[in-house]
């Protein structure tokens, strides 16, 4: 049909109809085509690589949160509590809900006091969280700050006050050098215990207890599976599992006891180590002067850290674990069984004193501590007055390897395993450790003053009390330990005559009418042996003598001899096996004895002396 | 039967011009849409129902367009085609909106003036186009070009290249239906290929970082790469049969961009899987179907130019909207036709309907 438009043009309707119809079907060709190939495409992403992006699409939403387990509480031997988990409030910030942060934490320093080091941690943390975290600026608030943040609560939107649990230790320095602290958790740490268990623990034991019973004391941390939409935020747990405590620990120590050793020790620096002979339990152990492990788990401040590091008693040193002292006369009844086993000496032997020994050819004198000498001895008045010379003959008579031998059976110059860390070893003097130690031979001069405990020999306070143990039990003791139990085992064997003898001697130290250690005999409610000893701090081996005792009292505080004691009590059926050590106390005689003396009476008072009494 | 019949010579009749197989798939597509929009809102009623008002207002539109005599609207096209225009000018100068100027605020209701230019341009193309025989000469030819490039260069500028895109299409569909010479086309598209890199000069910054994450989504996967790559993991999560209505982790704990607008396809394939997304396909491709069916069998050229480029647009729509949530193409601001939350989109593309069915009803029953 031919129509004329306003246009004036011959139109071929037919014509144009067929050309657009044309177009029509290709268009309809390639929309086919393009929606067979979106087809295709769904096909693709749905079908065939589904398994692909479901996983994606899971690791999306699905966040496993760690969730902490409480930490096991340390108790002592009846059940009081040592370090526990206690109630605590830290302020917290989350930056999404809080308008202003800057200002917002400028007005919270008007209400509690917040240091450089809290922010500086603030930001790092701040940098690593996303945006609704909460995050913690002041940690262990007071019950007067957190009561002072209630009331300017509604001005301080985004800020919130947490609970949480903080480990706490009630008796502070009493027992920091056993119970030790946990402090934050580092990257050394996280290697050294895994990074799985500790995802969501803060902080972990760095010492004594809680670091050696880390692994029972920790549990075992939860896990929740939580869905969270694109910004992190939690919207359900899918999945729980709580988290399972660490154990309580119960320790051998008793508090009680502990304390009276602490005290025992008046203002002198040392140690105070406490056994049971038969179990091995460590009933007291004490380093003097202790510091306040609290200190330490909210991170101490620079200056109290610093103040702790050079105080002159130092407080942070473990001294009966890792203190090394010269075991001075304390060594005696050792080198006296010794000189039993093998016939050097018989009980009734006797040796003249005359002030001052000589070794053969030696021009060298070796002097006893009172001048003039003891005159005629035996065995039981050679340990009752300490007498030198008798020891400087015996040793030489013995030589070395004897006494080393005997030594090392004692435990001397090996660790006892008690369960904490840190501890060391100690010097037994042999022939070989001197060669490899200092290149040289022995001299048999070295051999005169170990038979005093002097020269090489080096002993923890916690050694000499299980070598004292060892003694006490007649050579038969168990380790000592804290928590875990050791089995007792014969250490020593010597025929009863010589233990009897030795111990008569022991015995005469305290209750003898001339005993260095016979002034404590009237404060004891029971029958106790002992030997006093002196660790010398200044001066050379050997030479020592009233006069220099005398002098030695002149000398300033930090120069003068450390004083030692190790004993046991009940005689008759030793129980307890009391070391104690005082630096710079002089004499054994005059500080660690009566120290000594005060905790086998404390121990008395308590009932420690017949309570696990082995069947 | 014979109330029904056209009488040719009796002028207009009043009569129901709607195509009852073409609404009743439009029909089934909107109830169907509003069930992933209640899953895409978070089962937010309040959304899911302005939404319904819209579609309802839509549909009232479609019914006002197929009745209007295609005699009116070849008059009118190019009062509304430069009334649009300027319209698009003064969003330009006073328009509203966040980033980009898109909306005319009219007191009463907020206005996007692109929108009605994917009516008012093909109203005005085929107007041309039909004033002289096809296929059109230079004349019309440059004609038809300016009055594509104003709208298209006006709405860049606001910028809002995802409708300008689909504007541009309809107005080449529309001149590549009423038989633009093949010579001709292949000379456009090398002219194309050439202007590419002045093209890209003149990009905005957005628009281009865009189309290089679109090129290497993973290069920036928590910016621009996001939109893509999170798509693209809740479709494919989605499975064959889907995760179940309502239950679509990418859609609700806010993986997805704009699950209620722009994505919501992705909604559906996470949701329904790909039975869901082939169901729907099919539907669109039906609709589509029907309506170049209708459109082929207009009485004249002016009507089946007009019908066959409003059915493309839709199309482009479709095949621009899924292409982008599949990353088969850029994401560029198309919604998801009669779908996504959004009113004038819909009610154009329903009055485009409406104006199909009225063209179809209108037309010659040959033996």
């Amino acid at each position: 049909m031919i129509t004329h438009e306003s246009s004036g043009t011959i139109r071929n309707e037919r014509e144009e109809l067929e050309l657009v119809q044309g177009r029509f079907r290709f268009v309809l060709v390639v929309m086919l085509a393009v929606f067979v190939l979106l087809g295709w495409r769904f096909g693709t992403l749905q079908v065939g690589e589904h398994e692909l992006y479901a996983a994606r699409a899971d690791d999306n939403r699905i966040r496993l949160n760690a969730l902490p387990p409480n930490r096991g509480l340390i108790l002592d031997r009846q059940g009081r509590v040592l370090a526990e988990n206690r109630p605590a409030y830290r302020l917290a910030i989350v930056p999404e809900r809080t308008p202003g942060l800057d200002e917002t934490i400028e007005r919270l320093s008007d209400l509690v006091p917040v240091t450089a080091e809290e922010l500086r941690r603030f930001e790092r943390q701040r940098q690593r969280s996303r945006r609704f975290e909460s995050l913690t600026l002041k940690s262990n608030l007071s019950d007067e700050e957190v009561a002072r943040l209630a009331i300017h609560r509604h001005r301080l939107p985004g800020v919130e006050i947490e609970p949480y649990l903080t480990r706490h230790y009630p008796h502070g320095e009493l027992l920091a050098h056993v119970v030790g602290y946990v402090g934050r958790i580092d990257e050394r740490d996280l290697r050294r215990l895994g990074r799985e268990q500790y995802r969501a623990t803060s902080h972990v034991g760095k010492t004594g207890i809680e670091r050696y019973y880390e692994h029972l004391l920790h549990g075992e941390p939860g896990l929740e599976r939580v869905e969270t939409n694109a910004q992190g935020r939690v919207l359900r747990v899918l999945e729980r599992s709580d988290p399972v405590p660490g154990d309580d620990l119960v320790l051998s120590l008793d508090l009680e006891l502990q304390q009276a050793a602490y005290d025992a020790l008046g203002d002198y620096a040392g140690a105070v180590v406490a056994l049971k002979v038969d179990t091995g339990e460590v009933l007291a152990l004490v380093s003097k002067p202790g510091f306040d492990p609290n200190l330490f788990v909210h991170g101490i401040s620079q200056f109290d850290y610093s103040s702790l590091l050079h105080h002159h008693q130092r407080p942070l040193f473990n001294r009966f674990l890792a203190g090394g002292y010269e075991p001075g006369s304390t060594v005696k009844p050792f080198i006296a069984l010794a000189g039993l086993e093998a016939g050097t000496i018989t009980p009734e032997t006797r040796v003249f004193s005359r002030g001052w020994f000589e070794l053969p050819g030696h021009s060298r004198r070796y002097r006893d501590w009172r001048r003039g000498g003891h005159g005629w001895v035996d065995l039981e008045l050679a340990l009752a007055e300490s007498v030198n010379v008798y020891f400087y003959q015996l040793a030489a008579e013995l030589g070395i390897d004897r006494i080393s031998r005997e030594l090392a059976l004692f435990g001397i110059g090996r660790a006892t395993g008690l369960d904490l860390p840190g501890e060391i070893t100690g010097v037994l003097p042999t022939r070989s450790w001197k060669r490899a130690t200092f290149g040289e031979p022995w001299y048999p001069g070295e051999t005169v003053i170990t038979g005093i405990g002097q020269g090489f020999t080096v002993v923890t306070p916690l050694q000499l009390a299980h070598a004292t143990a060892a003694l006490a039990g007649r050579g038969t003791t168990a380790p000592p330990w804290l928590v875990v139990p050791t089995e007792s085992a014969r250490m020593v064997e010597h025929a009863d005559t010589y233990w009897d003898a030795v111990f008569g001697g022991l015995e005469a130290v305290i209750h003898g009418r001339s005993g260095t250690a016979r002034a404590i005999a009237r404060d004891l409610p029971v029958r106790m042996a002992g030997k006093t000893g002196t660790s010398q701090v200044f001066g050379r081996p050997g030479d020592q003598d009233e006069a220099d005792e005398r002098e030695h009292d002149e000398l300033p505080e930090h120069l003068r001899n450390h004083a030692l004691f190790a004993g046991f009590a009940p005689l008759e059926n030793p129980q307890i096996v009391v070391v104690a050590v005082a630096e710079h106390g002089g004499g054994g005689a005059s500080v660690a004895a009566p120290a000594a003396a005060r905790v086998v009476r404390a121990a008395t008072e308590l009932d420690l002396l017949q309570a696990g009494e082995q069947p | 039967m014979n109330a029904v019949m056209p009488r040719p010579g009796f002028g207009p009749t009043p009569r129901w011009r709607l195509d009852p197989w073409l609404l009743g798939m439009l029909v089934v597509l909107l109830a169907l849409g509003t069930l992933v929009l209640y899953s895409a809102t978070e089962q937010n009623i309040g959304m899911v129902w302005r939404q319904s008002v819209r579609l309802a207002m839509g549909l009232v539109a479609l019914a006002v367009f197929a009745h209007l005599p295609p005699r009116m609207l070849r008059l009118w096209a190019p009062w509304i085609y430069l009334a649009t225009l300027l319209m698009l000018v003064a969003v330009l100068l006073f328009g509203v909106g966040r980033g980009a100027q898109r909306w005319l605020d009219l007191g009463i209701i907020r206005f996007q003036p692109a929108e009605a230019m994917k009516l008012a341009l093909p109203l005005m193309l085929a107007m041309l186009l039909d004033r002289r025989r096809l296929p059109p000469d230079w004349f019309t030819l440059v004609m038809a070009s300016v009055l594509i490039a104003l709208p298209v260069v006006l709405i860049v500028m606001q910028p809002d290249l995802g409708t300008s895109v689909l504007i541009g299409a309809s107005g080449l569909c529309m001149l590549f239906l009423a038989g633009l010479r093949w010579r001709l086309i292949l000379a456009m598209v090398a002219a194309l290929a050439a202007a590419t890199p002045l093209l890209w000069l003149n990009l905005h910054q957005y628009q281009r970082h865009r189309i290089l994450t679109f090129l290497n989504p993973e290069s920036d996967p928590l910016g621009q790469g996001w939109n893509i790559i999170q798509s693209k993991i809740a479709v494919g999560s989605g499975g064959l049969t889907g995760k179940g209505w309502l239950a679509g982790s990418q859609s609700h704990l806010e993986f997805l961009p704009e699950p209620h607008t722009d994505f919501i396809f992705s909604v559906l394939a996470e949701e329904f899987g790909f039975v869901g997304v082939a169901s729907m396909l099919v539907l669109y491709a039906a609709i589509i179907g029907r309506g170049m069916y209708m459109a082929s069998k207009c009485r004249d050229s002016f009507g089946r130019l007009l019908a066959g480029t409003l059915v493309f647009l839709f199309f482009v729509y479709v095949a621009v909207n899924v292409g982008m949530i599949s990353g088969l193409l850029p994401v560029v601001g198309v919604p998801l036709p009669l779908v996504s939350y959004g009113g004038t989109s819909a009610v154009t593309l329903l009055a485009g309907f409406g104006i199909v069915m009225g063209l179809y009803s209108r037309r010659r029953f040959m033996g």
